[in-house]
């Protein structure tokens, strides 16, 4: 009989679990993630090597050009004509007072960079979720702004600000002020639209759609080209409005309709209780609208509306085909500066611009997708 | 606008007009009431039926009214700077020269021909684009979904620099940086001879046929209907048998197989023309143009950003089950895509991809900027400026962009309609 005693512990017996062995290298850590994502099978390992390839081909020529071969400083073209395999940011440097004002008196740029600081806070206090009291940030924006901005930037002579003729003005303000001259007065005109196109009423949503169908489907070079040419025509002979005000005018009613079409959804995407509600309470349409919908609609399309106005910040670009001096225009202008004239000056001041429009435009999207994330944040269950 | 809340009774017999009991008269016959009665009679104001139709009216009178106002003061202003009226431009000479046309033009045709040129022109970008991004924006769209997480991130990368900076800088950049900075006509780039590149252009063979080319074309198109009807009958087996058919294999062999064959066959009728060196220029073979070659290129990058976005938003979307039963029928990544996310994707794809097309043909009115002959260019550029008859040619040329529009929306809508989900 083999009857052990139980104290005794049996020597093939564990009495503690071992140790989990570790892993197979292949399976943990980076080789792991290299093998999940970049040698997954024979192709996407082949990919992985070319692409690798062609970054090492591409990126270090590209850093090289804009960093270690660039001129960065220089006072005219010759120093940049000798060095032709890099970036001539000297060039840029150069002209960065005419790529920001254009022409406009040196003495009165302050009130350029005056109208800038203001529009900036103002744009901050209306997009910054946490900001108090983001109905006053409106209300100065879309109503105060403008009028400080005409008045400081044309200039009052009542106010010892002399007049600066809309010829003179260029560069990024002038893109800028496009742009946003086109988002404040086309909002309230999409508005209208889009609550026209909604209307109960057969004349009204006819005479909405047609606007906004005709505006969406003609380029917006051609409506340049109508405010430009026809205007003109279609005013009384002694108004001959500005030439900075025809584009302006031009931008305004395009951006309008592709604002319609934006606020148009955020109108759609209201629960129909709360119209009903609204109604039952009492309230008229203008009440209605003013005090339960448009509010709940427009913070709906505000990604919309940031959306809107990347386009037409990049869309601005155009205004030059009607003689505007915008950034880009001032800097093709700038490249034909005949004491820069070279090989590096035409890609060097393409790559600032693209810098420059990239830089806006990414953080733009990027609000506009954290403002999405964060509006849907409500809506989940 | 006078739509106040406060329930405001106009004076006058409006109470009446309604048929209802006056307010007055249900008050004096009641007197003993606690209550006064509510007045089952809207006044004029308050009628939601009234209101509409006076702002109907007002909305009416008023564009009537400017319009009247618009076309008075264009007359007034056209006849004051002697500008034309009427369309009888349309058949005057031009009198000036276009460097790409389709049809034949010369400065001696009419504004009317004219017109045809940059309409020309602009529909062979229109084309070239929308064929060239459709495959390259799904690629990129497919590719930033990729495991593969280098292919996935330049994919990204890619879409980020396109969406965010604007169309005509990177049209600049392809013209002036790019495609100018290519060696002048004598020191032009050649490939073995037969394929030329300067900074005028790139220059191509030019097919010159000889009797007997004909019997290609006729081989090409059977070629072609063969291959269509062997797809039908692999599918049409594969259905009822199960029996998959190397349909790739023989569509490829029949429609570049039987045009080869019928070239051999009559005696090599293609001779090709090709480009050679003459001078400060290069003659033969067919230049395309880096005008044109900067704006189809700027184009067709620009726009596979946004479409690549479109697609990858339209395979999100489709149910994760889907790909997953998919891989449970044992399909691999590629087929699960090709013959089940795609389809379901492309009923989200469609609309916005649609007016991604637009957006092109739109777009190709950049053409102003670097001198590509469109029709913005030659009709709202030069003729106008020569015409000076603004009001007639922006009507023309805005017609032109707005009736493609209808069409393409037209054409959109009646698929949406057999596309829509057919639910029980």
């Amino acid at each position: 009989m083999i009857d052990a005693p139980a104290h005794v512990p049996l020597a093939y017996l564990r009495a503690a679990p071992e140790p989990a062995l570790p892993a197979p290298i292949f399976s943990r850590g980076a080789l792991a993630w290299m093998r999940e994502n970049l040698f997954s099978s024979w192709i996407s390992g082949a990919l992985t090597l070319i692409l690798l390839a062609l970054c090492l081909w591409l990126i270090p020529p590209l850093v090289a050009w804009a960093t270690i071969d660039a001129v960065w400083s220089a006072p005219d073209g010759a120093l940049c004509r000798a060095h032709q395999d890099g970036a001539c940011w000297a060039f840029i440097a150069k002209k960065m007072d005419y790529f920001r004002y254009g022409s406009y008196p040196q003495s009165e740029r302050w009130r350029v960079d005056l109208t800038e600081i203001v529009g900036a806070i103002l744009i901050v206090w209306l997009l910054w979720p946490r900001a108090r009291r983001r109905d006053i940030g409106a209300g100065l924006f879309f109503v105060g702004f403008p009028i400080l901005a005409f008045v400081l930037l044309r200039g009052a002579p009542p106010l010892g600000l002399p007049v600066v003729d809309t010829v003179l003005w260029g560069g990024i303000f002038v893109s800028l002020l496009t742009a946003l001259v086109g988002i404040v007065f086309s909002l309230p005109l999409g508005v209208l639209l889009a609550l026209g196109r909604r209307s109960s009423l057969p004349v009204v949503r006819l005479a909405s759609v047609i606007y906004i169908e005709f505006v969406r489907g003609v380029p917006f070079i051609t409506v340049l080209f109508m405010a430009n040419f026809m205007l003109p025509l279609f005013l009384p002979e002694d108004w001959t409005p500005d030439r900075l005000l025809r584009p302006l005018i031009g931008t305004v009613l395009f951006a309008a309709a592709y604002m319609a079409e934006e606020v148009r959804g955020g109108l759609q995407s209201i629960n129909k209780g709360q119209f009903e509600g609204a109604m039952a309470l009492g309230l008229n349409f203008s009440r209605m609208m003013g005090l339960v919908i448009l509010p709940q609609a427009l913070t709906l399309v505000i990604p919309g509306i940031v959306n809107n106005f990347i386009g037409l910040f990049k869309d601005t670009t155009l205004v030059s085909v009607v003689g505007l001096l915008d950034f880009l225009a001032t800097i093709e202008n700038a490249a034909k500066d005949t004491a820069w004239i070279g090989p590096t000056i035409a890609p060097t001041g393409y790559a600032f611009a693209a810098l420059f429009y990239f830089v806006f435009c990414f953080a733009m999207s990027r609000y506009q997708a954290f403002m999405e994330r964060r509006l849907a944040a409500g809506r989940r269950r | 606008m006078s739509d106040g809340g406060e329930p405001a009774i106009i004076a006058g017999p409006a109470p009446l007009l309604h048929g209802g009991v006056p307010f007055d008269a249900a008050n004096l016959t009641g007197g003993a009431m606690a209550r006064a009665p509510q007045p089952d009679a809207t006044s004029l104001v308050n009628d939601p039926r009234a209101r509409g139709y006076t702002y109907q009216i007002l909305l009416v009178a008023a564009l009537i009214g400017l319009v009247w106002s618009v076309s008075h003061n264009a007359y007034v202003n056209m006849q004051a700077r002697g500008i034309p009226m009427g369309f009888g431009f349309w058949d005057q000479t031009a009198g000036f020269d276009i460097n790409q046309t389709l049809i034949p033009y010369s400065s001696l045709s009419t504004y009317g021909r004219a017109f045809w040129v940059g309409l020309l022109n602009t529909a062979l970008v229109g084309a070239l684009g929308i064929a060239l991004a459709t495959p390259l924006g799904f690629a990129i769209g497919v590719a930033r979904l990729s495991p593969n997480w280098i292919l996935a991130k330049i994919a990204m990368v890619y879409v980020e620099i396109m969406r965010n900076t604007p169309l005509l800088l990177q049209l600049l950049f392809w013209y002036n940086a790019v495609l100018k900075a290519l060696p002048n006509p004598r020191e032009s780039i050649s490939l073995h001879g037969v394929v030329w590149l300067n900074n005028r252009g790139l220059y191509v063979p030019h097919p010159q046929f000889a009797a007997g080319a004909e019997w290609i074309g006729v081989a090409l198109v059977m070629g072609v209907a063969g291959a269509v009807g062997f797809r039908f009958w692999a599918r049409r087996r594969q259905e009822l048998t199960g029996q998959p058919a190397p349909v790739g294999a023989v569509a490829t062999l029949l429609s570049l197989g039987l045009p080869a064959l019928a070239y051999f066959a009559a005696g090599r009728p293609i001779d090709f023309d090709l480009a050679k060196a003459a001078g400060y220029n290069l003659s033969g073979g067919v230049p395309i143009r880096i005008e044109l070659a900067a704006l189809v290129f700027g184009l067709v990058t620009y726009t596979a950003g946004f479409i690549a976005e479109i697609v990858r938003a339209g395979v999100l979307a489709v149910s994760h089950g889907q790909s997953e039963a998919a891989g449970a029928l044992g399909l691999h990544r590629g087929l699960t895509m090709r013959l089940v996310v795609i389809p379901q994707a492309m009923r989200l794809i469609t609309p916005p991809l649609t007016s991604q097309y637009l957006n092109i043909v739109k777009n190709s009115s950049l053409a102003v900027f670097i001198g590509y002959p469109d029709l913005v260019q030659i009709f709202a550029g030069t003729v106008l400026n020569q015409t000076q008859a603004a009001v007639q040619v922006m009507a023309i040329t805005m017609g032109v962009y707005l009736t493609i529009s209808l069409a393409v929306a037209f054409a959109l809508n009646l698929y949406n309609a057999r596309q829509a989900l057919k639910e029980r």
